[in-house]
């Protein structure tokens, strides 16, 4: 049967006799024959065209399938249209019923209006604006029920999954300490590198500790973990969250009386919480040792120097400020990638645009905090 | 309806049967455990081989090793006559267009809507004209009896049942020769699952068309199947037409017949032909 792969390509013959014009189709009418099919279809409207009646002859088809039925009925509705009475003739009966089966009027689909652009522009403006407001209004409702989770939590230990939160910060936590570590290190040094390269032109090499000190501990330090666990956990809880939400699996929890704010968020957000103040504080150490190494090989500054100049330099406070950020930065991280997490729809289209918006979201959300804690440190001179 | 399919297959066959799938000595094996252990099966033009098989024995694992998604350790799989091993990827390719798959879940591209989905292999396949494919994807709608408006919807606004029909609307775009069916009744009501049925039988004596269907529905294996082979142990423990496998002592195939379910519908459907018994 390699005939049906290569087989011919539609073609068509005329006759006349007497009133009645006959098409005489011969050839393989097949999808396969692509643009061909359609090419002769048209041939048999404008061949047929002014006949006062056509028969299409089919004896002599090879093979046909339903598009080609198709092409055939669209253009013996074409040939009607025009006032022809064109009918089929000596169909095999497989082919007689595929012709039945494709006989069928097709709506052309209902196109959607031309609009004004710089209305259509307005109305995309005004929907993202509210859409915002929903998500904040949402974000604050969503907010509300984890700490009522909490409470519910505190009320009835018993709920309360330990094993899962433990396992969470170990995930969260003790995996991400190897890429934390990197890149404090490598940032660290930088600063370092840059602190002593720029101050060497006043002499002031030494100012390079304080530099690094303070700036590494008050915002370098929680900021790159923050970010960091952001695109690396929160963008995995929310893609873990929201594959559960399309296989039913989150509607199953809530059939079985359990809330899913309880199940899945409250360990995942009380992880984060765990683990980033940890890791914001492997990532200081990390960031200072990087610091130290460029300054002993950069600097000429020996690390019993660096040591004793940093203590000079910064206070708890220093330290502390970087450290009481990292909770919020993990409470919000934590919120938003299971809010977004819960929020997928059935597409797998639907679960990639959430993992997108809750990745940029919380960055976005992280370094905003950020910005607030700097005023609200800067106010009250801490 | 058998003897319908078979006037209509004789001029092609030359009364010769050709085989359009042969499998010989398959074995799959995942880690440890022998799914297919040397499994030989035929699957002739222009028949509807319903193939059955308890849960977890490898239905859908004996699909996807002919259909290439999955390695075989030893075997010969025979597509049309050609050793799917030895082909070029260019002939691969045309073997793979002589095919349509459904999917026990549909697999429908979520991101695209039924109407996209249904032209996506005649785009990326064939050379036609939009307005061609549009009427085209119409068209395979109506034949699975889609409404006209389910067209421009995306997978996860159709309900399960209409997911199966759109998926089989996709596995027909290119008027298949081969039309491979995982479970395709699972998930209908019986009233979509006869029309389903129905469906599948008018598509085959019009295209010809060659059906390898795993299903569990034994109304399926009555209506439409001309052959039924059944799956054990990593082997064929039968095939044959209905009557066979009904005649047969295996116990497997006994107890998957004559359970309750099946002897219930074998009774009805008894009483149905009223004694018209197919040779």
């Amino acid at each position: 049967m390699a005939t049906k792969i290569e087989a011919e390509p539609p073609e068509l013959t005329r006759r006349e006799s007497g009133d009645i014009r006959r098409i005489v189709l011969t050839g393989g009418w097949l999808l396969r024959a692509s643009r061909a099919l359609e090419r002769k279809a048209d041939e048999i409207v404008s061949q047929g065209r002014g006949a006062r009646a056509v028969v299409i002859d089919m004896s002599a088809i090879a093979n046909l399938d339903t598009a080609g039925a198709l092409a055939l009925n669209r253009a013996r509705n074409e040939l009607i249209r025009a006032g022809v009475a064109a009918s089929f003739e000596d169909a095999r009966p497989e082919h007689q019923m595929l012709i039945k089966e494709t006989a069928i009027e097709i709506l052309p689909p209902p196109r959607a209006k031309p609009t004004n652009l710089f209305v259509d522009l307005l109305a995309d403006l005004g929907l993202s604006v509210v859409g915002a407001l929903r998500e904040y209004y949402r974000g604050t409702g969503f907010l509300g029920e984890f700490v009522a989770a909490i409470g519910h939590i505190l009320l009835r230990p018993r709920l309360f999954r330990g094993t899962s939160l433990v396992y969470q910060i170990e995930m969260f936590g003790f995996r991400s300490i190897p890429i934390i570590v990197l890149i404090n290190l490598a940032v660290g040094a930088i600063v370092a590198q840059q602190g002593i390269f720029q101050l060497a032109r006043f002499g002031a090499t030494t100012y390079a500790v304080d530099l690094i000190g303070i700036l590494v501990l008050r915002e370098l330090g929680v900021l790159l973990t923050s970010i960091m666990i952001a695109g690396r956990s929160g963008s995995a809880i929310t893609a873990e969250i929201g594959s559960m939400k399309m296989r039913e699996e989150i509607d199953a929890l809530r059939v079985m009386g359990l809330s899913p704010i309880e199940v899945l968020v409250v360990p995942r957000v009380l992880a984060l919480m765990v683990a980033l103040p940890l890791l914001t504080f492997i990532a200081d150490m990390a960031a200072l040792f990087g610091g130290l190494l460029v300054s002993w090989g950069y600097g000429d500054i020996s690390p019993t120097t660096f040591l004793v100049l940093l203590k000079d330099a910064i206070g708890v406070n220093t330290f502390l400020v970087g450290l009481i950020k990292a909770p919020f930065m993990a409470l919000i991280i934590g919120l938003i990638s299971t809010q977004d997490g819960l929020a997928t729809l059935g597409s797998a289209e639907s679960l990639g645009r959430q993992v997108t918006a809750a990745v940029v979201k919380s960055i976005f959300m992280v370094i905003i905090l950020d910005g607030l804690f700097a005023m609200f440190f800067a106010a009250i001179h801490y | 309806m058998s003897d319908h399919a078979n006037a209509a297959r004789q001029p092609a066959t030359n009364s010769i049967k050709e085989i359009v799938i042969s499998v010989r000595g398959l074995v799959v094996q995942f880690g440890e455990h022998r799914v297919m252990d040397g499994l030989d099966l035929d699957v002739f033009r222009g028949e509807v081989l319903g193939f059955v098989g308890g849960s977890g024995q490898g239905k859908s694992v004996l699909m996807r090793a002919i259909l290439g998604l999955l390695r075989k350790r030893a075997g010969v799989i025979r597509l049309f006559g050609q050793d799917r091993d030895a082909l070029p990827p260019r002939q691969l390719r045309a073997l793979e267009q002589r095919w349509g798959v459904l999917f026990q879940n549909g697999a429908l591209f979520s991101s695209l809507t039924v109407r996209q989905n249904i032209q996506m292999p005649m785009r990326e396949n064939r050379n036609i004209s939009q307005r061609f494919m549009d009427d085209l994807a119409m068209l395979k709608l109506d034949l699975v009896g889609l409404p006209p408006d389910s067209a421009d919807k995306l997978p996860a606004e159709l309900s399960g049942g209409m997911v199966k029909r759109a998926a089989l609307a996709r596995a027909l775009a290119l008027d298949p020769e081969l039309l491979f069916l995982d479970e395709p009744t699972s998930g209908l009501d019986p009233i979509g699952a006869a029309e389903f049925d129905e469906l599948i039988g008018t598509l085959q004596k019009t295209l010809g068309l060659t059906v390898f269907m795993v299903t569990h529905d034994l109304d399926s294996l009555y209506s439409i199947c001309d052959r039924v082979a059944a799956l054990a142990g990593g082997k064929v423990i039968g095939a044959g037409s209905m009557q066979d496998m009904l005649a047969s002592d295996e116990p497997w195939l006994r107890a998957y017949f004559h359970g309750t379910r099946g002897s219930r519908l074998i009774g009805s459907l008894g009483r149905r032909m009223g004694g018209r018994e197919p040779a």
